[in-house]
């Protein structure tokens, strides 16, 4: 297993956003993290890299294994793999980039840093990177400042950082969000693709079923910082489990829709502050009863390859 | 960028013009008969005549000016009227105290302010950040000829130490450059912490972060080069700040300088004195702007990109 | 009317607030009763004491001609209040209104405006009220005219800003699409909303003005003998530095801490009112 996740608990100051996530990815695949804002999914992914006390969090329970060491290690430790073994893509590609460099020295410092090279190794390699990435002209590219490029552009450039080092595990917190809809499609290919190719693992971190359907293996599906269904991605599109899993869908529009026939879910996501007692999807589900608002349910395995935390799924008859 | 950089030059060309047109008139706003000013008490009336015509005061103002400004592109800033000498004289003997001075408490509190932000930014919200912040908030109230005073007091009057005024040797630029140099310390100090804070949030240190570069060269090489960036433009620009300080703490500390000319000319309503000092310190000004604005383009290529 | 005082109150609640919220209270009640809480006369010579440190009769000691210090003080507060706030009153209503109808109208009046502020504001305030009161000349009046004009480009800049931040909100235009008059935009919408983080701008600015008319007495420009103030009091205490510092010490203290008062309380009602991000371009 490449990286394994158990009943993670993150807090920051007094507030537990994160409460028992669990989930594991394995090499080359790419496992998709799904959920509203407010689930806790770029939290999670900042556990994962290490990076909690930038924000102020920690982490206050439960396990994080990467290629089987812990990931609770001393600092300088954990430097060591970032960048280099665990690889990080952000969700703004505006501002990602450091506006007042040259593209080329962005992407050279990875393999200089990592992997020893000097300069012009390094601007060789990112070269070479870049055209994979199918950015045409490298050379003037690598020449350029961010503010010349489009968001498209420095998505790919962030990708090619993240990739520079040859990374075991990359995680993409919201890769797509903040492009446009077309440029969306090519950068989850190129990003799938290139996984694929190296044999990386890729946790994949988006509120968008679409992306899931089209690139993902696995999904879990956290809901206010605690799992509620995870599923090989065919599994879950087909038959889903948990009553927000199967509203989630509902919310996407579909091919040959009645009119009025869009849903959205009633309610709105709990904030940190003020999440439920016992299951916490309880106030917006049709499936409520007594027991969902006092008992948490446990997450268990269902299926073959499935875990769930629900009182009454979907496919049992509700009480 | 040679071009901008020549561009922007010429502008200051009407800029000066600009600014001496207004110190011209400021000057000769100053209400009741400009010749009585001329005129030491008790003078025989023929000297009005005289002085009327050596100052060409019954001439339309804008011939004034015109003279004035002729001379002044020649080097003849007229003649002081109760010192009785050239006042291009007067500003050579003066200016070079003024530039020590105010180099001085320039280099003092630019690099002190700005280690001083750095820290505090880089410790944020422990000990050092209090601490500094503490002494930002005394430095940037205290009243810079207390400060000054006070400083007197305690290190020319109590220790001894250093000398209570004048301008001889090194050791008399010390307290008038602490005291300017310490309310300038609080300002920069402030403004570093503030931008290095601010560039701290933003997405692309974490991404720095993310590619496992260690923190302290994160800090002190990407950081804090966006954030000089404010500073230093903002450095150049309140350059102002400097002369101002420079102007009281010379009268404090009886230094000669530009400041200590500008208050006996007023004082004495010396008028040539005070329209040529006045305009010397407004070209500090400008060009303190101006070497602002070429700064903040070298330092930023956002900012370039926007002039071309 | 009590819910636009909340802030305020909660100003007072934050411990710095309160400590110096009550400070500025103090200054302000002394300035006001200056005369019913000392029995000494501010100007009432004794040579006979002269320069005498404090002691019971003269909790503050004593000035070169034997004037009761804290008397002087107290005195002298009165000066410094009335002065700033005089000042600092005339130069928001001047900016407000320059800054609005800039925001406002835009056009050529707005370019003139901006150049205008853009030239003095690089200018310390102590050379613009040193020109002004070399023309007009030395004394109460003319320090009020000159410490008003020196801050007038400031509050121009802030109002101008505020406004044309509200200007391209959506309110605006739903008013314009009713039909509103640029009156009723101008001072029925725009001006009070821009108003706040102008207010509290302006009470910060007091605190600076506060310290510029000390510099300028301490120059011997401000308010003439016999009107005690701050700055011609340290300035006469200049020359007595080696045998009675306490001459100088002491008001420049009372200074310093009202002067630090304010900006600390400026600084928990901008924390208690929100507006610090409205206040950062400032």
């Amino acid at each position: 297993m490449l990286l394994e996740v158990h009943d993670l608990r993150v807090s920051i100051g007094a507030v537990t956003p994160l409460d028992g996530v669990s989930f594991a990815l394995d090499r080359g695949e790419i496992h998709g993290l799904v959920g509203e804002s407010g689930s806790g999914k770029s939290l999670t992914a900042m556990a994962v890299m290490g990076l909690l006390p930038l924000i102020g969090g920690s982490v206050t329970g439960g396990t994080l294994r990467f290629d089987g060491h812990s990931l609770q290690r001393p600092e300088a430790e954990l430097r060591k793999l970032r960048g280099r073994r665990i690889a990080f893509i952000t969700q703004n590609p505006m501002t990602a980039l450091d506006p007042v460099r040259r593209i080329g020295a962005q992407v050279d410092e990875v393999a200089t840093l990592h992997l020893g090279l000097d300069r012009k190794a390094a601007r060789v390699r990112t070269i070479d990177i870049l055209t994979k990435l199918r950015i045409p002209s490298a050379e003037t590219v690598a020449h350029s400042y961010p503010h010349q490029l489009s968001g498209g552009m420095k998505q790919r450039i962030v990708i090619a950082m993240a990739l520079a080092a040859e990374p075991d595990l990359i995680v993409a917190d919201e890769p797509t969000t903040a492009l446009d809809v077309t440029v969306q499609a090519q950068i989850i290919h190129i990003l799938t693709t290139l996984v694929r190719e190296n044999g990386m693992g890729l946790l994949l971190i988006t509120h968008d079923m679409g992306v899931v359907a089209q690139a993902c293996d696995r999904v879990t599906v956290l809901y206010a910082g605690r799992v509620a269904e995870a599923q090989p991605v065919g599994g879950l599109f087909a038959a889903p489990c948990h009553p927000y899993t199967r509203a989630l869908m509902e919310c996407i529009p579909r091919e040959g829709m009645a009119r009025g026939a869009l849903a959205g879910i009633p309610g709105v996501v709990p904030s940190v502050v003020n999440y439920p007692a016992g299951c916490r999807f309880h106030p917006r589900c049709a499936r409520a009863d007594a027991i969902c608002c006092t008992q948490v349910p446990r997450l268990t395995s269902q299926g073959l390859d499935g875990f769930l935390s629900c009182h009454h799924p979907l496919g049992e008859p509700s009480s | 960028m040679l071009g901008y950089i020549i561009k922007r030059s010429l502008l200051l060309i009407p800029v000066f013009f600009a600014a001496s047109v207004v110190v011209f008139l400021l000057i000769h706003m100053v209400p009741g008969d400009p010749v009585d000013n001329l005129l030491r008490v008790g003078a025989p009336p023929e000297q009005r005549q005289i002085i009327t015509e050596r100052y060409g005061l019954d001439k339309p103002l804008v011939i004034q000016y015109a003279i004035w400004m002729n001379g002044v592109l020649h080097g003849d800033l007229g003649n002081a009227i109760i010192m009785r000498r050239p006042v291009a004289d007067l500003l050579a003997e003066a200016l070079p105290h003024s530039i020590a001075l105010g180099a001085s408490a320039f280099l003092f509190y630019a690099i002190v302010g700005i280690t001083l932000g750095v820290i505090a930014a880089l410790w944020r919200d422990r000990w050092p950040d209090r601490t500094i912040m503490t002494g930002v908030l005394f430095g940037s109230t205290l009243p810079s000829f207390w400060l000054g005073l006070l400083l007197m007091l305690i290190f020319s009057v109590w220790l001894g130490w250093l000398p209570v005024s004048g301008a001889r040797g090194w050791k008399s630029l010390v307290l008038p450059v602490l005291t300017i140099g310490l309310g300038g310390t609080a300002l920069v100090t402030r403004i570093t912490r503030v931008a290095m804070v601010e560039v701290q949030r933003k997405d692309f240190v974490l991404l720095l972060h993310a590619k496992g570069i260690h923190p302290l060269k994160i800090q002190l090489l990407r950081v804090l080069h966006h954030a000089l960036i404010p500073v230093v433009t903002i450095l150049a620009l309140r350059i102002g700040f400097v002369l101002g300080g420079a102007i009281t703490v010379e009268v404090v500390f009886a230094r000669p300088g530009i400041g200590t000319l500008l208050i006996r000319g007023i004082m004495q309503h010396d008028y040539p004195v005070v329209q040529a000092s006045l305009l010397m310190l407004a070209m500090a000004v400008i060009l303190g702007t101006f070497l602002g604005d070429v700064l903040q383009a070298l330092m930023d290529p956002r900012a370039r990109a926007s002039l071309s | 009317m009590m819910r636009r005082l909340t802030p305020l109150r909660n100003a007072f609640r934050t411990p710095t607030g309160m400590l110096a919220g009550g400070w500025l209270l103090l200054v302000i009640t002394v300035a006001v009763f200056a005369h019913l809480l000392t029995p000494y006369d501010y100007d009432i010579q004794d040579l006979a004491h002269a320069k005498m440190p404090p002691d019971a009769a003269h909790w503050m000691g004593t000035d070169e001609f034997g004037r009761d210090l804290m008397t002087r003080i107290f005195y002298g507060a009165r000066t410094s209040m009335t002065v700033s706030t005089v000042s600092i009153g005339l130069s928001l209503l001047c900016g407000l209104t320059l800054g609005a109808a800039a925001a406002y109208f835009g056009g050529w009046f707005d370019r003139v405006v901006t150049t205008a502020v853009d030239l003095t504001w690089s200018f310390p305030e102590i050379l613009i009220a040193l020109l002004l009161v070399a023309i007009i000349g030395p004394g109460t009046m003319g320090t009020m005219v000159a410490i008003s004009v020196a801050y007038l480009a400031q509050f121009t800049r802030l109002t101008r800003a505020q406004i044309l931040s509200l200007k391209s909100e959506t309110f605006v235009e739903a008013a314009r699409s009713l039909g509103a008059s640029h009156g009723h935009l101008l001072f029925g919408h725009l001006i009070p909303n821009a108003l706040t983080p102008v207010l509290v701008a302006a009470m910060l600015a007091t605190g600076d003005a506060i310290i510029l008319e000390a510099t300028l007495g301490f120059f011997g420009l401000g308010a003439q003998p016999p009107t005690p103030s701050w700055g011609a009091m340290m300035s006469s205490g200049a020359a007595q530095l080696f045998t009675a510092p306490w001459i100088i010490l002491l008001p420049g203290l009372v200074l310093t801490i009202t002067v630090i008062a304010i900006n600390l309380f400026g600084d928990a009602l901008i924390e208690a009112l929100d507006i610090r991000a409205k206040l950062r371009d400032a």
